[in-house]
């Protein structure tokens, strides 16, 4: 059975030494978060996924939710009890107001304890993480009536979240949706129609569940600017603020999914359901977009956290195996065989995912502290800078990290052979677990198209060139410091790549779009290479100068430093490639009728 | 009723432990450290003492060195009321610790003092007994059950080939064993409200008690590395084997 350890040292290494969380103290939620008070909220955030989340996320893959004939869902043995203790412990409304009862904490923090409870049980995560989600935007557009009602059920746990946008018929184009709202006398509104895919839709862990729902009221335009947004609890409130009766809101069925089994992933039926209206009327797309890009920050998480927890098992078999020896000879002459440690072709396997793997956790901490600045700081010009370094590198690291998330999980099931196929080992689970998050919270193609076609021209191109602006200073100002030189000199072509991919686009693509798509996603690759090869020259510049004064662990500075040559030597030069695809543009592919495929 | 819980900053349990290149000792640098499981068996019970409303007032103490302030403050977060630090950087034996534990009850006025049964880095298992004489309290120890009656308590100890309950008096000391109880995992607001809790810092030097190791320590050495088997062809090879080599026959 798979095992797993929160990498707690490296989370609080990211924060402390590399992003120095101390220069936010004055911003509201950051006062108190002394190194000791992190080390704390994480050691017991990482023993909570180890001793409680992971114990329960094979037997969960293999028994599934259940449906049963009254409707009603079952979550898999000994999740309620798991949520029943996160749940008490106040971790769901960590970073909740603490008007709503929640620790007002940092989203960061909830985003870098999401990444421990989604390595050790990806499936059980989301339920938590959609109620934060939910919460998030109503915060923000819901009025002070509609919030009495949800933000300390959700915030406390007692109640979940979900997000319903999408129909049989409608996904990404959520302008062809049809579940319809009738506004009621008492100015809520009855709402009608079906939705799939939902996760966490309908469960036993709470008794109520909070669902934000999109629809078209009656009478609205056609297409996206006809779209309200909801909320349409499972059970109606009574005064008292308590779960009451049953609303017109039903799980239909579950789907039959090739991963997350422990989540119950619903068709939803609305058969005149009771709801409010969130935000404006047929501005129900730009509300949504609050939890949707909270909920695709998470997602990137779950890309790392999969690729984590395969990495930290597929070493621990790479060091049980004994098979063979070593090309160099016997590595350990009194065992049978040498470990399959001792192989070049592991140990590439092994540094490649942890060297994409450290470099993703400090782009998600880099970019998670940018969020709460964006949403914190008074001053407007770091909000706008915080802002835009948001809003571009979202679809990157929802893109990035889940693609090679994925990928990573695969290689990690390969050192194990013909064990990596068997269940019980828990890496192919691993495989299936990992392949919704490239898909969900829109798909990565969908990503890269916007990043490519909304985010790279917004605002001019400010944010993209104060993020290569960052890049290039740094560069620079390492540029003569000779142990720097393994990492700034191959970040520096990256980058270089990465600029002549962007000229290509403005010379060639505002003419004919087709060139964007067709070379969209090899540019979000290029853009994660670059921010995570700048991700290890960071970390590299902190190890090089703790080193210099002597201070923290060598043996974790040089493994680190180790990391990032290999990222450098291995991965970095996949940009020059991808630069070419780009240029290539997208003539052959458009050529071909599509009859003819 | 008041509880004293003295508790110990060892090194994490899921560590493996290694010994310095010079042979005097393990290495600590580092190395992740963390509160000695016994005693968060000990805080466990009581904080369950305290929510039956049979305790009133928890106080958590540690003898260390400064870091030895977080492993209080993980107690705070599980649910004790304050801390007590008492501050040293050198290696205290348990005879030092049960004479400064001493003058901490003498000061605290506990009813009730819960310690581990030993601590997982030195395996000393001898604190508790030696507070109980040196204060002559009764002891119940490798408790793996506590009922409280009338200035008295019921203790189920874990004995050789069993179970055995004694009867003690109140004021008492008891050491926990691994079976008492299973500890809670601090909630996030106790975390948040810990820091806040107070910690009183004093100097080891300070209790007027002679600190002086009474132990020498020779050597400090790795386990042994177990050496390869050896496949015997005959049940009367291995016969011989064991006869003649191993000297077991």
């Amino acid at each position: 059975m798979p095992a797993y350890k929160a990498p707690v040292k490296e989370t609080l290494f990211l924060l402390n030494d590399v992003f120095n969380i101390e220069q936010y103290r004055s911003l509201r939620g950051f006062e108190d978060l002394s190194p000791d008070l992190l080390s704390a909220i994480f050691e017991e955030a990482g023993k909570l996924a180890g001793e409680v989340l992971q114990p329960i996320n094979l037997s969960g893959d293999q028994q599934g939710c259940k449906r049963l004939p009254d409707g009603s869902i079952t979550t898999p043995d000994g999740f309620i009890a798991a949520y029943n203790t996160l749940k008490d412990g106040g971790w769901v409304g960590l970073s909740a107001d603490e008007a709503h009862g929640g620790q007002g904490l940092p989203a960061t923090l909830t985003i870098l304890i999401n990444e421990y409870f989604a390595s050790a049980n990806l499936a059980f995560g989301m339920y938590a993480g959609l109620s934060q989600g939910a919460y998030a935007a109503l915060n923000v557009h819901a009025s002070d009536d509609v919030k009495s009602k949800f933000m300390e059920k959700l915030a406390s746990g007692e109640w979940t979240g979900t997000m319903n946008l999408t129909e049989p018929h409608c996904g990404t184009d959520l302008g062809l949706l049809r579940t319809k709202a009738v506004r009621a006398d008492d100015g809520s509104y009855n709402i009608s129609g079906t939705k799939i895919f939902i996760s966490a839709g309908d469960h036993d862990l709470a008794e109520n569940i909070v669902h934000l729902v999109l629809a078209r009221i009656e009478g609205a335009p056609e297409g996206t600017k006809g779209v309200s947004l909801f909320v349409v609890p499972k059970r109606k409130v009574d005064a008292d603020g308590n779960a009451a009766e049953t609303n017109g809101v039903t799980c239909g069925s579950l789907e039959e999914k090739m991963g997350i089994h422990g989540n119950a992933t619903c068709v939803m039926n609305f058969d005149d359901a009771n709801g409010w209206l969130i935000g404006e009327e047929n501005r129900g797309l730009k509300a949504m977009f609050v939890m949707m890009n909270e909920a695709r920050m998470g997602v990137a998480v779950q890309g790392l956290s999969v690729s984590e927890a395969a990495y930290q098992n597929a070493v621990t078999y790479a060091r049980d195996r004994l098979q063979g020896r070593s090309l160099t000879g016997p590595k350990f002459p009194d065992k049978i065989a040498d470990p399959i440690i001792v192989h070049p072709d592991i140990r590439r396997t092994l540094m490649s995912i942890r060297s994409f793997n450290e470099a993703a956790r400090a782009l998600i901490v880099w970019t998670a502290l940018k969020s709460d600045e964006a949403h914190r700081t008074p001053d407007s010009d770091a909000r706008q800078k915080a802002s835009d370094h948001l809003s571009l590198l979202t679809p990157v690291l929802k893109g990035v990290l889940t693609d090679r998330g994925f990928d990573n999980t695969v290689a990690a099931q390969q050192v194990y052979g013909g064990h990596g196929y068997i269940s019980e080992w828990g890496m192919e689970q691993f495989v299936r677990d990992a392949r919704i998050p490239m898909i969900y919270e829109g798909a990565n193609g969908i990503q890269a198209l916007d990043l490519v076609g909304r985010k790279l021209p917004a605002d001019g191109g400010r944010a993209l060139q104060a993020f290569l602006g960052e890049i290039g200073m740094f560069i620079q100002a390492h540029a003569t410091d000779e142990d720097m030189q393994p990492f700034v000199l191959p970040l520096k072509t990256a980058a270089e790549d990465l600029q002549a991919a962007t000229m290509w686009f403005m010379q060639n693509a505002l003419g004919n779009p087709d060139h964007a798509g067709a070379g969209s996603t090899d540019y979000m690759h290029m853009f994660g290479l670059v921010s995570l090869g700048y991700m290890w020259a960071r970390m590299a510049h902190v190890c090089l100068q703790q080193k210099s004064e002597g201070k923290g662990d060598v043996a974790f500075h040089d493994d680190k430093l180790l990391l990032g040559t290999f990222f450098a030597e291995r991965h970095l030069p996949e940009t020059a490639f991808r630069r070419v695809r780009v240029e290539n543009g997208s003539e052959s592919m458009m050529k071909m009728a599509a009859d003819r495929f | 009723m008041k509880i004293l819980v003295p508790v110990k900053r060892v090194i994490d349990f899921n560590v493996k432990v290694r010994v310095k290149s010079d042979g005097s000792g393990v290495e600590l640098a580092n190395v992740k450290m963390s509160m000695n499981p016994f005693d968060e068996i000990s805080i466990e019970e009581a904080i369950r003492l305290k929510e039956s409303g049979k305790a009133t007032e928890i106080v958590v103490v540690s003898i260390g060195p400064q870091q030895a302030q977080e492993t209080l403050r993980t107690g705070l977060a599980m649910g004790a009321d304050r801390g007590i630090l008492i501050k040293t950087d050198q290696t205290i034996e348990p005879l030092a610790v049960a004479k400064i534990l001493k003058a901490v009850v003498e000061e605290e006025k506990p009813e009730l003092v819960i310690l581990g049964k030993q601590a997982i880095d030195d395996d000393c298992n001898q604190t508790g007994q030696m507070l109980s004489a040196m204060l002559g309290w009764s002891q119940g120890t490798f408790a793996s059950n506590i009922d409280v009656g009338e200035g008295t308590l019921d203790v189920t100890r874990e004995v050789d080939g069993g179970l055995e309950t004694v009867q003690i008096k109140l004021p008492a000391i008891v050491t926990t064993d691994l079976r008492l109880n299973e500890p809670r995992y601090a909630s996030l607001p106790n975390i948040m409200k810990a820091k806040r809790k107070p910690i009183d810092v004093k100097l080891a030097e300070d209790f007027g008690v002679d600190l002086t190791p009474r132990l020498t320590v020779l050597g400090t050495v790795e386990p042994p590395v177990r050496k390869a088997g050896v496949i015997v062809n005959s049940v009367k090879e291995l016969v011989s084997k064991l006869r003649d080599e191993a000297g077991v026959l």
